[in-house]
């Protein structure tokens, strides 16, 4: 599925990365320590988050992660909004917690 | 006799040298400033970029970057400023990260999964997992690690290509 798709099943505010919608996702990986996700994230997963500061888009290109989803409508400062529009990564919000977008999302892979 | 591995773009050829067996080595160095978050993951990028542009294994150029990243954001977090030095052949990719401060007292405990010296500041913004140096050593094939207090911290990371 790609990005824009999810957007739409799982209700998400697009909040930057517009050029990265048609990106193909595969997978979900949930976690707020930088250094564990980016050791373990697989490419092209949607990364669910609460943390929003700048270096969340370092850990997505390292990582080849393909969107990052901000849970719990975590606020996000202007120089992340920036650097992911950038970067082309789309960067999305959810008033949801992590547990469930990640219930919703395990719906939209069983259908 | 070696053979050429791989052919390097324009943008790259610049910054490569070219020995009798038309062997190309690849080497950069950046500087990497104290808590400079703003360009955080910046050097680890375009290291990312070279590896990517030059066709070196997916695995590898994973391994490489998280290695990378991780040493980035020690300097930023942890010293008083340093340098990555990269250097990639057909045989090896090599990190040379140097730092000019403060030093590590005990190497072994620093090395030990979940040890940290982060503030709670920086633990705020989700750094300070302690996996750092346990991480750069899993990636790598070696890893050296030497350091002297109020001196300098040095790590020397190397991953084979031919495996």
């Amino acid at each position: 599925m790609i990005v824009e798709e999810l957007c739409q099943k799982l209700d998400l505010s697009l909040i930057a990365g517009a050029s990265g919608l048609q990106r193909e996702v595969d997978g979900v990986y949930i976690g707020d320590m930088l250094s564990w996700v980016m050791g373990r994230a697989q490419e092209k997963q949607l990364w669910i988050t609460i943390q929003t500061n700048l270096n969340i888009l370092a850990v997505a290109l390292m990582a080849d992660i393909s969107c990052i989803v901000i849970a719990e409508n975590a606020e996000i400062p202007a120089e992340t909004i920036e650097k992911a529009n950038d970067e082309g990564i789309p960067l999305l919000q959810s008033s949801l917690t992590a547990y469930q977008l990640a219930a919703k999302l395990a719906g939209v892979d069983a259908q | 006799m070696h053979q050429v591995f791989y052919t390097p773009t324009d943008s790259v050829e610049q910054i490569s040298s070219t020995n009798n067996d038309g062997v190309v080595t690849i080497q950069r160095a950046y500087a990497v400033e104290k808590n400079d978050f703003k360009r955080a993951g910046e050097v680890s990028s375009q290291i990312k970029k070279i590896m990517k542009q030059v066709g070196v294994r997916p695995d590898i150029i994973r391994r490489v970057s998280v290695a990378a990243y991780e040493a980035e954001m020690n300097i930023i977090i942890h010293s008083d400023g340093g340098s990555i030095e990269f250097v990639l052949n057909p045989e090896i990719i090599k990190l040379v990260i140097l730092d000019r401060g403060p030093g590590i007292a005990d190497i072994e405990l620093a090395m030990k999964e979940g040890y940290s010296t982060a503030s709670k500041d920086v633990r705020e913004l989700g750094f300070g997992a302690g996996m750092g140096l346990p991480n750069m050593k899993r990636c790598s094939d070696e890893f050296v690690i030497e350091s002297e207090v109020g001196k300098f911290t040095k790590l020397q990371i190397t991953f084979h290509q031919s495996t």
